[in-house]
């Protein structure tokens, strides 16, 4: 299960709709071992598709170095399909490398850029297997 | 000569979990060929019909090789060298 709180949450949505009809993509950090997603960190889709995202490697790198300085993991990885169900495509399933994170798809294909609901998934990507997982979103996530 | 690298999550099966490990090589190629001796497996992780896998990073002193000569990159005593898959997908 993933747990997050409402105003992560409202970024990350508000993130995918600024960007459709490219994919938006980026990351919650957390404190290590603790399955906190607290820090967003929204990239650059180095690749401006519609269809494609990957994080543009010097800011990949910038990042993790913060990580690693702030005993921080990637708690959540996220992205959007902007014309299809958010679900993990075959290309999003063979690129995943993070097995302890939670990969968050949000598709905006029905308001786009406006406002309306979104599709707001999370999944688990483990050695090529996807399980879909609840969300829980809470309005703060305590101490 | 002794050059750190750091492996990220997905590859610490083949370093017994180490975070980093030492190797050596005056070039990158060199290094991953050093590196497979003692943790078989990881080259083919790197690299595909003797290239950099297109999909995975590998940073000399904080500078993506692929603008240093990427497996030609030299390199020398004390550099550090980082590897990080890309993050990337889509609905492609």
């Amino acid at each position: 299960m993933l747990t997050i709180d409402q105003a992560t949450y409202d970024r990350i949505v508000a993130h995918a709709k600024r960007d459709h009809p490219d994919e938006a993509c980026g990351m919650v950090a957390g404190p290590e071992g603790l399955d906190r997603p607290t820090r967003v960190v929204e990239m650059v889709n180095a690749a401006g598709s519609p269809t494609f995202y990957e994080y543009d490697s010097t800011e990949l790198l910038e990042l993790y170095k913060e990580m690693w300085d702030n005993d921080e993991e990637p708690v959540i990885i996220y992205h959007s399909h902007t014309a299809t169900e958010a679900y993990p495509s075959v290309t999003d399933i063979n690129l995943a490398s993070e097995p302890g994170a939670h990969y968050v798809l949000v598709s905006t294909r029905e308001h786009g850029n406006n406002e309306g609901a979104v599709e707001f998934r999370s999944y688990r990507i483990v050695d090529g297997q996807v399980t879909e997982e609840e969300v829980a979103l809470v309005a703060s996530l305590g101490d | 000569m002794s050059i750190e690298v750091r492996i990220p999550t997905i590859l610490r099966t083949y370093t017994g979990g180490e975070k980093a490990v030492t190797g050596e090589g005056a070039t990158l190629a060199a290094l991953i060929d050093d590196l497979e001796g003692n943790h078989p497996g990881l080259k083919e992780r790197l690299l595909q019909d003797g290239e950099l896998r297109r999909f995975v990073n590998v940073y000399i002193n904080d500078e993506d090789v692929r603008f240093l000569g990427a497996l030609e990159a030299p390199l020398k005593d004390g550099d550090n060298v980082v590897v990080l898959p890309a993050v990337a997908g889509g609905a492609r």
